[in-house]
């Protein structure tokens, strides 16, 4: 059964990191659905989320072969349950449309967006939230006319006590001690 | 007393110290990793390597091919029998891209290479210059790791780094791509061995739990048979397998590459897997209660229909690679691990025993194989030459204990199937890539890794002529190559699909060959053909005698076709003996 997956993906910052972890996929056929990257707590250390949508058998198959690449260190896989994640959106939508009625305000009040920038010609809002709810009020602010959209890939934290990187870090040294 | 103590220190660090250029430097990382042989191709972005590398020829012995490819798989030949690492030299642009086939075959059947490519200068990069090409982004999927030096500084420890890489855990190809200004610029040398990578764990300690659980499902096991693959050759583990497996009374098949890791004679052992492995072992693994696979990866080739593989099976996997656990049989019992660190476990924990019975069972289905394959393989009542009675004759020429290189297709089958095996690392093959052409240069580097040992290339009229130009770098390296061309004017392997599930239509497979005698001779090697049983023997004789690189043609019968086989999509259970 095909379900949704948060892949986090930890590596060393070498350039040409992303085509090695996303071709991965590609060679399996499997589509991406978002990707984020950008620095772990630890300092050198990158992180990818990206979100797939595939079954169980698939995405462990897809670890251990994201894994295999020299330069990742390591990768989890969780389900939505076990994660606090969020997406952030802007939507541009015309400053006239914004003035012609409460309509507008009124959604982004519903929906904790805030205002980022007005000009005389366009404003800018944004909502941080989960897909279907920054979708949610896409479509409400398109009968306004939105002249742009954009969603960023997801980002996400685990529910978990422990800390899965650091405590793998700490058990690799000491295995590597062991087989030395 | 302290001044002094002080200058010693200074003095140290200077002879370690020494500046130089990054393709000096090149030299003496390759020398500190033990490289004295190496095989490539110069050209204009490899030209200050191969400037510093005049100075070093006495150290280090660069093989000149005829085309980059033959470098790489002269490596592969040279890491296959040696079991050192293999390094090439090739140029950027089209070097590079030549070199990719046999990096990829490299990376498929686990070979360790270090692969040294000039690029242009860094400031080019990017530009479409004169023979750029993005080499590390072509060769990422098809290396174990890659990296792209800009500087001279990171010269000894990318060299470092991809040495460590290229021979620990899961062996495989790694590829230094070395801009030509890092190999123009100075800089202080220093070289520092590399042996931890913080991302990267090539091996894991052994499951405790798991060798126990592994120990009960071997304990309790009627019908077990164990499938030896290349972890068991790369990991020097051929002596704990044998503990094993005698402890045991196990039936051990061997895959493709697997093969030699065992003497042939071994009373356990029951031949080779897969789709043109032997009756039994293909048969039996259906039978079977439990499979225990050591360091072998379930190719499909061995495998065959995965659906109706091992259906009354257990299976326990030891294999190196996390990666290859589940990725096409489900293992009940996974013991992770170099097999050299997990078989010993095994061995000291499992109950002896004999399985009589059951390996009497292997026995009877050889008899069967005998009577319709192998006899009539190696004692033809028609006229024509069978490429089986050729491989026999050959083996025993040498009592069994000639390094065996082949080609790829049918007569590769045949060599897998017919020569026999004393001794460990006997077995030179392209098995996961298929790379026709893969043969002679990789028969060159086999001798060169092993002067001592006879070689003998087996090889078809169609991978002959795809890197036939060798001939020119066995020529000038005088390296005693037997090379035993099987000719049969086809593209057997191809031919013999469409002989069977093409209804006989020989779309594209007929050759229309050239004299090879002449083109040996040309090349300043010995030869001869033959057409006849007649002469096959005292032919074979000659070419052991002679001293130096020799050719013998075999004219063998046109349509011969290899069995047992496993068709596409059928079980094993479903081999086919005619």
């Amino acid at each position: 059964m095909k379900q949704e997956f948060t892949l986090s993906i930890y590596s060393e910052n070498h350039v040409g990191l992303l085509n090695q972890v996303t071709t991965v996929f590609t060679r399996r056929h499997i589509n991406i659905e978002s990707l984020t990257t950008s620095e772990s707590a630890i300092p050198g250390i990158h992180k990818f989320t990206i979100v797939v949508f595939t079954s169980r058998e698939q995405v462990n198959k897809l670890l251990l072969q994201i894994e295999k690449r020299i330069d990742v260190i390591k990768a989890y896989v969780f389900t939505a349950d076990e994660i606090v994640h969020q997406e952030v959106a802007l939507y541009k939508v015309k400053t006239e449309s914004l003035l012609n009625s409460n309509e507008i305000e009124r959604l982004v009040r519903q929906y904790g967006a805030r205002i980022l920038e007005v000009t005389k010609e366009y404003t800018v809002i944004e909502k941080t939230g989960h897909k279907r709810e920054t979708q949610e009020l896409f479509d409400k602010l398109d009968h306004f006319g939105v002249q742009q959209f954009v969603r960023s890939g997801r980002i996400a934290v685990t529910k978990l006590k422990d800390e899965l990187l650091s405590n793998y870090l700490k058990k690799l040294e000491k295995e590597k001690t062991l087989l030395d | 007393m302290e001044t002094q103590t002080q200058t010693t220190t200074m003095e140290a660090k200077e002879m370690k110290q020494k500046r130089m250029s990054g393709s000096e430097a090149v030299m003496q990382s390759l020398l500190h990793e033990g490289v004295d042989l190496l095989f490539g191709y110069p050209g204009g972005a490899i030209m200050p390597v191969y400037d510093a590398l005049y100075h070093y020829q006495d150290k280090l012995n660069h093989i000149l091919v005829r085309h980059e490819q033959g470098a790489v798989h002269a490596a592969q030949g040279y890491a296959r029998v040696t079991g050192k690492v293999g390094v090439c030299f090739v140029t950027s642009g089209p070097g590079a891209t030549n070199a990719v086939t046999g990096i990829a075959d490299a990376m498929v059947d686990s070979t360790p290479l270090v692969v040294i490519s000039g690029q242009v200068g860094s400031a080019l990069l990017g530009t479409d210059a004169f023979q750029e090409t993005d080499v590390v982004g072509i060769t990422q999927p098809i290396t174990k790791w890659n990296y792209q030096v800009k500087r001279a500084e990171e010269i000894p420890e990318a060299i470092a780094k991809a040495f460590y890489i290229a021979r620990s855990g899961r062996p495989g190809p790694v590829l230094i791509d070395i801009t030509k200004d890092a190999q123009f610029a100075q800089f202080d040398f220093e070289y520092k061995p590399v042996d931890r990578v913080r991302s990267y764990k090539p091996k894991s300690l052994i499951n405790k739990e798991k060798v126990a659980e592994a120990v009960q499902l071997i304990n309790l096991a009627k019908k077990p048979l164990a499938l030896i693959g290349q972890g068991v050759v790369l990991g020097s583990a051929e002596n704990e397998l044998m503990d094993f497996l005698k402890k045991t009374g196990i039936p051990a098949a061997w895959t493709l590459l697997g093969l030699s890791a065992m003497p042939s004679d071994f009373e356990q052992n029951v031949g080779m897997l897969g789709m043109h492995g032997h009756y039994g072992p293909n048969v039996k693994t259906n039978e079977a209660d439990l499979i225990i696979a050591i360091g072998m990866r379930f190719d499909d080739r061995v495998t065959g229909n995965v659906q109706k593989y091992a259906t009354n099976a257990k299976v326990v996997h030891l294999e190196i690679d996390p990666a290859e656990i589940n990725k096409i049989i489900y293992a009940d019992v996974p013991v992770l691990g170099d097999v050299k660190d997990s078989l010993p476990k095994l061995t000291e924990m499992v109950s002896k025993n004999s399985h009589e019975a059951w390996l009497g069972e292997f026995k009877a289905c050889d008899k069967i194989e005998n009577q319709k394959i192998i006899e009539p393989e190696l004692h033809p009542t028609k006229e024509g030459l069978t490429m089986g009675e050729v491989v026999r004759r050959v083996t025993e020429q040498y009592d069994d204990d000639a390094i065996v290189v082949t080609d790829v297709g049918q007569h590769q089958m045949f060599a897998s199937r017919y020569f026999k095996f004393k001794q460990s690392r006997s077995l030179v093959t392209s098995g996961g890539l298929g790379t026709m052409g893969f043969g002679l240069p990789a028969a060159l580097g086999a001798k060169l890794g092993q002067p001592e040992r006879p070689v003998c290339l087996f090889v078809g009229d169609g991978g002959f002529q795809m890197t036939i130009q060798e001939l020119g770098t066995i020529f000038q390296t005088q390296a005693d190559v037997k090379i035993i061309l099987l000719n049969n004017n086809f593209l057997g392997m191809v031919r013999q699909w469409q002989e069977l599930f093409f209804d006989r239509r020989y779309a594209s497979t007929e050759l229309v060959n050239p004299d090879f005698q002449t083109i040996a001779k040309g090349y300043g090697v010995a030869g001869e053909k033959v057409d006849s049983r007649d002469n096959l023997d005292a032919a074979v004789k000659r070419m052991a005698d002679h001293k130096g690189a020799y050719l013998l043609e075999v004219v063998v019968e046109k349509e011969g076709n290899v069995f047992p086989m496993v068709p596409t999509g059928a079980s094993v259970s479903e081999v086919r003996l005619e």
